[in-house]
């Protein structure tokens, strides 16, 4: 089944509490990481919009009320023991919070060791040293920077490109990254994102990206997911749906982005953007 | 939406802060912040120089770990920290009245020029508000803290959440009920409550989303324009300060390394970290160019680099740069070469960047 798409979610729902007091974090979510080519896939949406429950439903973390996720063709939750670790083999996350997802007692070595004893890297002939340094430099990090060092002595960006070189050396087919560049300074997140770009490019590796930021969905490229409270308003190519949107929340959340450029101020004024906040049926402040 | 307030139906002080427009307010020299640490001084703020005026909205940014919140909590001194060595002056002269140096006075000293002259929104703040008590009441409690008779500072309510873009019902709320921006709004109307001076707002739209974000923009603006208030914004969102303030500090390894008009410092920076910034952010509907970033990572407060501290990252680097220390100084309007590139240079521009002749010591000419 080798045209089977990697990842699927179709009609994928998440009710949470019970009725009447019933959340609806997503509500027939369909997204597909094809197998044949590598794709960047962005689900963005503010606060509160499902998109965490999306990542987790991807993740195989969160069971579906109804409809489907797929890995290969065969649901997530059913996969034999062999075919699930090769799920948590080639689908990689990188979350949000950097300094949360260290255990401060263990130097920055231990994150790869363990990935390389778990999955047995070392079969393919290298050894272990080899794998760390070629991970690292697919980041652009200097071995002297973090190998033996704690968590604690590695900035925001370092540790994200540590999880990222993590998952270079697995190999994954896709890499989820929920909301992976909202901690880090501007100038590191470009960087994170031209890894991700890199790794498709290069390695052919999918990414599905989670952000509430528009203008880092479409320096990626590829296909975005509006979500507003568990629904996906708006799907298509970045470039269709940034440039050309045709729902009023995404025309919204577009309208608000400020402007690196101090002399193009604002399209819309304060007053259209209360009228396209109760359009979109958004609370007006 | 917003009505326009006098300034007087606010805070009922008689102010007139829209008179003392472009006056200074608040002079910062040579500031330097640092703390002892088991490991050595931490030089945390290093020397930043800046001056803010009445009615002005200034901006600070640079990465985290630069020292933007512990430079404005030298402005309100507050830097609570065992050891800490101290040195610099922090003029402020509210109303055009004699400049004082807050560095000097006392915790005791300083209690009437808080709130009432500086007030602070602290990074997160909106989730601060009590729990348990309404938002009407919460408002109350900051004015009669500072001698405001409760009748009176209850009569104030409708006008502070009118001037934030709020309902007055909202006063009878519990914070639970209300959006993260509306919270956000609430603790501005509390800071303009006693209609200081200067706000000092610390990340005040970070976590909020793009359109809160915008509107909460539009509020301070809003603030600045009716009621001459002068407001120092500290973000690492290059975005937000290009669309809120009137000049940007950007702040690099502990310093200010360049100020100016947001305009010149956006669009004709003329120190190498500046320009990295501006150019790592992703913009909509432009070509898809790929971004560079700044290599490397911030240094460490407690060995910061020799000479300009920005050597090992910058793509300009020349020998002079890892020995001599660059001078913060004024360049002179007119054209100016950075790179390969030409920058027209207004006033007021000022930077710190061997680039730049005028910031080479004497005797080190290259």
């Amino acid at each position: 089944m080798a045209n089977e798409p990697l990842l699927q979610l179709t009609n994928a729902t998440v009710v949470f509490g019970v009725k009447p007091n019933q959340t609806v974090a997503n509500r027939n979510i369909n997204v597909t990481v094809p197998a044949d080519e590598p794709k960047i896939i962005s689900i963005v949406g503010e606060s509160g919009s499902g998109k965490t429950t999306a990542t987790r439903v991807l993740l195989g973390l969160q069971p579906l009320t109804s409809g489907s996720a797929t890995w290969r063709g065969k649901d997530i939750h059913a996969l034999s023991t062999k075919e699930k670790r090769e799920f948590r083999k080639d689908v990689q996350a990188v979350f949000q919070d950097p300094y949360g997802i260290y255990n401060p007692y263990y130097k920055i070595d231990r994150v790869f060791n363990l990935a390389i004893k778990q999955f047995n890297l070392t079969a393919g002939g290298k050894s272990k040293n080899d794998l760390i340094l070629e991970a690292l430099q697919a980041v652009n990090l200097r071995p002297n920077d973090v190998l033996g060092r704690y968590p604690h002595q590695l900035s925001g960006g370092e540790r994200q490109r540590v999880m990222l070189a993590r998952a270079y050396m697995l190999k994954p087919k896709v890499i989820v990254a929920d909301e992976a560049i909202s901690m880090l300074d501007v100038a590191v997140r470009a960087v994170i994102m031209n890894i991700l770009l890199d790794f498709k490019e290069q390695l052919g590796i999918s990414s599905i990206f989670i952000t509430h930021d528009l203008s880092a969905a479409h320096y990626l490229g590829g296909e975005v997911l509006v979500m507003k409270r568990g629904v996906v308003v708006e799907h298509g190519d970045v470039d269709d749906v940034l440039l050309n949107p045709t729902n009023t929340y995404t025309r919204l959340l577009l309208e608000s982005i400020p402007s690196p450029d101090p002399d193009e101020g604002w399209a819309l004024s304060t007053q259209d953007i209360m009228d396209l906040s109760k359009e979109a049926g958004m609370s007006t402040t | 939406m917003v009505t326009v307030l006098k300034p007087s139906q606010i805070g009922g002080t008689g102010k007139n802060l829209l008179e003392m427009r472009g006056k200074p307010l608040l002079q910062v020299k040579d500031l330097q912040i640092h703390f002892n640490t088991s490991r050595g001084v931490a030089r945390v703020v290093d020397g930043s120089t800046f001056t803010l005026n009445h009615g002005e909205i200034m901006g600070i940014a640079g990465e985290s770990g630069s020292g933007k919140t512990t430079l404005v909590e030298a402005v309100l001194q507050i830097v609570r920290f065992p050891n800490r060595v101290t040195s610099g002056e922090v003029l402020f002269s509210p109303m055009g009245s004699t400049p004082i140096n807050l560095m000097t006075l006392t915790q005791k000293q300083l209690r009437p020029y808080r709130g009432a002259h500086i007030a602070y929104v602290p990074q997160g703040s909106q989730n601060a508000l009590n729990p348990v008590a309404r938002i009407g009441d919460q408002l109350v409690v900051g004015m009669t803290d500072h001698g405001v008779k409760e009748s009176d500072a209850r009569s104030r309510i409708p006008a502070l959440l009118d001037a934030v873009g709020l309902d007055g019902k909202v006063a009878r709320l519990y914070p639970h009920e209300l959006s993260g921006g509306m919270k956000q709004r609430v603790i501005i109307a509390m800071a303009i409550s006693l209609e200081p001076e200067l706000i000092v707002a610390d990340e005040p739209t970070t976590a909020l989303d793009v359109n809160v974000q915008r509107l909460i923009i539009d509020s301070l603006h809003h603030l600045r324009d009716t009621l001459g208030v002068a407001i120092m914004v500290v973000s690492h969102d290059l975005p937000v300060h290009a669309q809120l303030v009137d000049r940007l500090g950007v702040m690099y390894a502990g310093q200010i390394v360049e100020t100016g008009s947001i305009r010149e410092v956006a669009k004709e920076s003329l120190h190498p970290y500046t320009e990295g910034l501006f150019s790592s952010v992703p913009q909509i509907g432009t070509e898809r160019v790929r971004l560079h970033g700044i290599r490397g990572a911030t240094p460490s407060p407690i060995a910061w680099p020799e000479g300009c501290r920005f050597h090992n990252r910058c793509p300009y680097k020349m020998d002079i740069c890892d020995k001599v220390p660059p001078v913060f100084t004024t360049i002179d309007e007119g054209q100016v070469q950075f790179g390969n590139k030409v920058r027209t240079i207004g006033p007021n521009h000022m930077v710190a960047c061997h680039l730049h002749a005028a910031c080479r010591p004497k005797g080190e000419g290259q």
